[in-house]
């Protein structure tokens, strides 16, 4: 693959890029679905190509192409060249980037066990009895389960002189379970919505979630929340679960953080950021006990956002987002680091396939743990909601106000988890929530969690990103506010 | 050479292939088939070229272009089905896709339900391919942006956006005989004006470029942020809104999936006990129409039936839905080409929805409105209850008071949380239907709307 990255690198040069680097990726996908006790989705796909990215007249050009010969690997360098060269009829200044070293080095991401050399039947197997399980119980209309495996080849070379290689395997599981009666839909999703978990692992992930037990118990809750009692509307104590408080921090923490979006690349489509230069190290954003880090290390665990690597060539880092409620950095790119003062990329660009240009993405962004226990959290809530498991989210393109609503609620009454609610929602303003956060649970409550559905960019990319998260409680927060006068 | 093979060297070096040759590299994949014993085979091939020059801050920041083709193989055998794709189009990557596919096929136990794959259909044809679209360069596309980010700057105002073109083309075939082809083009032109503290934004997309004006729709950007500058706080609460077809767009696309079949054989659709019931208001009709000259996309579904136009709502009332093959036996009725590619899970769906749409013009909604707000686009729509269809999500780029007849000032964005059942029972006015454009849903052919009663229960802080 390095003969035609090198073909690639020496075209671009040829016809006039400055600076080039290339991706050759191969990728591997398998789908498995079941719907009510039949397979539902079984397919397969794979696909390779290059990305060829230069600069060129100081401007970006990107082409990409499936023909991998040496003469469709060389038309494809030329195409970019010359798309950097139409770029630059509207530019306003030559692009400049942060110093890097060049790296030649192989990764892959640790497994214990890969999901595409174990039988189909095993897997479709353990979706078909965790679907009937579901199915046992009275009252649910529909069961669903899915697996998903990636297995991701990329071979990154620079024309500053890098070689990488790098192997990702990638596993996600969950199953789901949805019941109608009367006039009301209502579903419970285990042990995430969006498919369930999604991490940097093998099939053992899948293994690990004991997918039977935990089957009847969401379709038992799914039926229940009929006549659950709604989720009341007043300002209160708010306990978020670790998988929804991972997607709070993916809206409120991780998009505001992105550079380009701060520098307005994304205003047209993905929206600016409310974190706007002046705030760095300034903005109060959370109370002392929040720390927040970006960190793509596999140190921090096998997250949808772990890599030894960006998309442009930049060893995995571990970035201060916000520490002791200080707002200390951003996600960077070797084109915008110098704006906020660093010498050095944070290495946050990534690319969904060989055909995308790759962009600032969030890596793991989580919120390092606390020290409570759970137990002990909910003993010291006199009244409050904990809400569980993501049903609907949305924030404005600054990212200030947004509203979740989660599939299931419990009232904390004196300390005690008491009734199940229906309908739980909030509501609030990003710095206010995080700055009303009062405990974080410990280390043995937090988890990585995957998010596999991050949409950003123009052609749109999906990329998976992690959030590590324990439960947390959080003050004064309006409650129920998605079913307000509805 | 064989025809997979003059197909392999024809992609990337000469652009587009022709129709023949994609139908070569079907014909090649069901011989392959057929002669390792594979009782029935499809083949979809796909071929994409498409650009994408992006703008900010008044210059271009990325600017991309891809060839990509996609060969996607499902053989069924014995009860059993299964998918595999490759973009790879040489015999022996065929020939793996085809041995994967049957390989998951032999994996899972048998589905009673599967039908045998159909065989040769008839199909209307609609010319969908602009030359001028698939020929755009990536100077035509700069000139364009310059043009635009030129406006900007003399305005004292920063421009984001987006000039793509694509020119897309497919071809399936089955065992049975069964063969269809399109091919299509389209060019999107989006463009945000930021004028701090506040932005507006324009967007159009159509088959032919020529039918998109970037000067003027970065003008009307232009003029709207500039009047949306001194944006006011407004309390939450039920406002009469005027929502322009984009707005309007981004919420009745969250519909579209209640309209299959299978989504209400599996009860997750609004339209659950609902059907022939008067749910929205005498004045909305919905038509599914492919062949709509606003609309875009294949005369076939995924299993090459031909689409049908389907009248899903008659003036209020829900009345027939789309289906497959599965779901038409499901249900004793005829499919009516909206089938997904299977395997799958969903069903069917409509896509392409067009909306019958009225007289009015958004400046007479103005006129007749005494106090109001007039919404230019939403962001992040998301579903609340899926029953209800209760939505929630943000007004963005331009929001603006209305009172007594006229635009009085901007308003500062809200968040709604608003039932799309009671939100088509309230439309007081409506426009002429257009091809609109968004962020949220696919293109759909609906007109600008005044709606009472229009639930926003919070505000932010811009």
């Amino acid at each position: 693959m390095y003969d035609l990255a090198t073909a690639a690198l020496d075209t671009a040069k040829i016809r006039g890029a400055t600076y080039a680097d290339v991706r050759v990726m191969h990728l591997r996908q398998r789908d498995l679905t079941t719907k009510n006790g039949q397979v539902g989705t079984l397919a397969q796909s794979e696909s390779i190509g290059i990305g060829i990215r230069v600069l060129a007249n100081g401007a970006w050009g990107f082409a990409s192409t499936d023909r991998l010969t040496r003469e469709g690997v060389a038309a494809c360098a030329a195409q970019a060249v010359s798309i950097a060269k139409a770029s630059a009829l509207a530019k306003r200044g030559d692009v400049v980037m942060a110093p890097e070293d060049a790296y030649v080095d192989s990764w892959q991401s640790p497994f214990r066990k890969d999901p595409f050399e174990i039988p189909l039947e095993t897997q479709l197997a353990l979706l078909l009895a965790a679907d009937a399980e579901m199915r046992r119980v009275k009252g649910v209309t529909l069961t669903e389960t899915d697996m998903q495996f990636r297995k991701i080849d990329s071979w990154f070379a620079s024309s500053i002189g890098s070689r990488i290689h790098q192997r990702k395997v990638i596993t996600g599981c969950g199953v789901v379970a949805t019941s109608f009666q009367g006039d009301e839909i209502q579903k419970r999703s285990y042990p995430n919505s969006f498919g369930g978990q999604h991490a940097l692992q093998g099939y053992e992930l899948a293994e690990s979630l004991d997918l039977l037990k935990h089957a009847p118990v969401i379709a038992e809750e799914a039926v229940a929340l009929h006549a659950a009692a709604q989720c009341p509307q007043k300002t209160g104590t708010l306990i978020l679960g670790g998988s929804q408080l991972g997607l709070q921090i993916h809206e409120s923490v991780g998009h505001p953080i992105e550079l380009d979006r701060v520098l307005g690349q994304e205003a047209n489509f993905a929206g600016t950021s409310f974190l706007t230069l002046d705030q760095l190290n300034k903005l109060r954003y959370a109370s002392d006990i929040v720390n927040v880090v970006a960190d793509a290390r596999i140190e921090h665990g096998q997250g949808l956002g772990t890599f030894a690597y960006d998309d442009e060539g930049v060893p995995a880092q571990c970035t201060d987002i916000i520490k002791a409620g200080q707002f200390r950095g951003y996600l960077s790119n070797r084109e915008t680091a110098h704006l906020i003062g660093l010498q050095r990329s944070s290495g946050t660009m990534r690319t969904e396939s060989w055909n995308r240009l790759p962009i600032i993405r969030m890596t793991n962004v989580s919120l390092l743990p606390g020290t409570w226990a759970f137990d002990d959290l909910l003993a010291d809530t006199d009244d409050g909601i904990l809400m569980e498991t993501n049903r609907s989210w949305s924030i404005d393109d600054r990212r200030y106000q947004f509203q979740f609503s989660t599939e299931i609620g419990w009232e904390i009454k004196g300390g005690k988890r008491g009734r199940m609610l229906k309908n739980p929602s909030y509501s609030g303003i990003t710095t206010e929530f995080w700055n009303s956060c009062d405990a974080i649970c410990g280390r043995e409550h937090w988890t990585l969690w995957g998010t596999p559905n991050c949409g950003k960019g123009q052609p749109m990319q999906t990329m998976g990103t992690g959030h590590g998260a324990s439960p947390s409680r959080f003050r004064n927060i309006r409650l129920g506010t998605a079913f307000s006068e509805q | 050479m064989s025809a997979a093979r003059k197909f392999s060297a024809a992609v990337g070096s000469k652009g587009a292939a022709s129709e023949r040759e994609l139908r070569g590299i079907v014909d090649t994949v069901l011989r392959l088939a057929r002669s390792i014993g594979v009782a029935e085979t499809e083949v979809h091939v796909d071929e994409t070229i498409s650009a994408l020059t992006r703008f900010a801050n008044n210059a271009i920041h990325q600017n991309v272009a891809e060839h990509t083709v996609n060969v996607s193989v499902r053989t069924q055998v014995d009860q059993r089905t299964a998918r595999a794709t490759t973009n790879r189009t040489d015999e022996d990557s065929l020939r793996a896709a085809i041995e994967a596919s049957l390989s998951l096929a032999h994996s899972q136990p048998k589905n009673p339900h599967l039908l045998p794959l159909p065989g040769k259909q008839r199909y209307r044809r609609v010319n969908r391919f602009i030359k001028r679209t698939a020929a755009l360069s990536p100077e035509d596309r700069a000139q364009a942006v310059r043009r635009a980010c030129d406006l900007a700057i003399k305005n004292g105002q920063t421009a984001a956006g987006i000039f793509s073109s694509a020119q897309s083309q497919s071809a399936m075939g089955n065992s049975r005989g069964l063969f269809a082809a399109y091919r299509d083009t389209h060019a999107v032109f989006s463009i945000t004006m930021q004028e701090d503290p506040a932005a507006s934004w324009a967007k159009e997309n159509a088959a032919d470029v020529a039918d998109i004006d970037p000067q003027r729709l970065a003008e009307r950007a232009s003029d709207k942020a500039h009047r949306a500058t001194d944006a006011r706080e407004l309390a939450p609460g039920r406002y009469t809104v005027i929502l322009e077809p984009a707005a309007v767009l981004d919420l009745v696309g969250f519909l579209f999936y209640d309209f299959a079949a299978t989504a209400l054989q599996d009860k997750r659709s609004c339209f659950n006990q609902r059907m022939g019931k008067q749910v929205f208001g005498k004045n909305i009709s919905i038509v599914d129409d492919v062949y709509h000259p606003l609309q875009l996309g294949a005369p076939f579904d995924g299993e090459g039936m031909p689409r049908q136009r389907v009248l899903l709502v008659d003036r209020g009332v829900p009345k027939n839905l789309v289906y497959s093959r599965a779901s038409a036996k499901v249900a004793k009725k005829k499919p009516t080409g909206h089938g997904f590619m299977l395997p799958n899970e969903y069903g069917e769906a409509p896509m392409n929805l067009v909306f019958s749409g009225g007289k009015a013009s958004v400046e007479e909604m103005i006129a007749s409105t005494d106090r109001g707000l007039l919404v230019t686009r939403l962001w992040y729509i998301r579903e609340v209850d899926p029953y209800e269809k209760i939505m929630t999500g943000m007004t963005r780029d331009g929001l603006f008071l209305v009172e007594k007849g006229r635009v009085n000032s901007a308003a500062r964005n809200f968040r709604f949380n608003q039932s799309i059942l009671e939100m088509l029972r309230n439309v007081e006015m409506m426009g002429p239907a257009v091809r609109a454009t968004g962020e949220e849903a696919f293109e759909m052919v609906v007109p600008a709307m005044k709606i009472r009663d229009f639930h926003f229960s919070e505000v932010t802080k811009f």
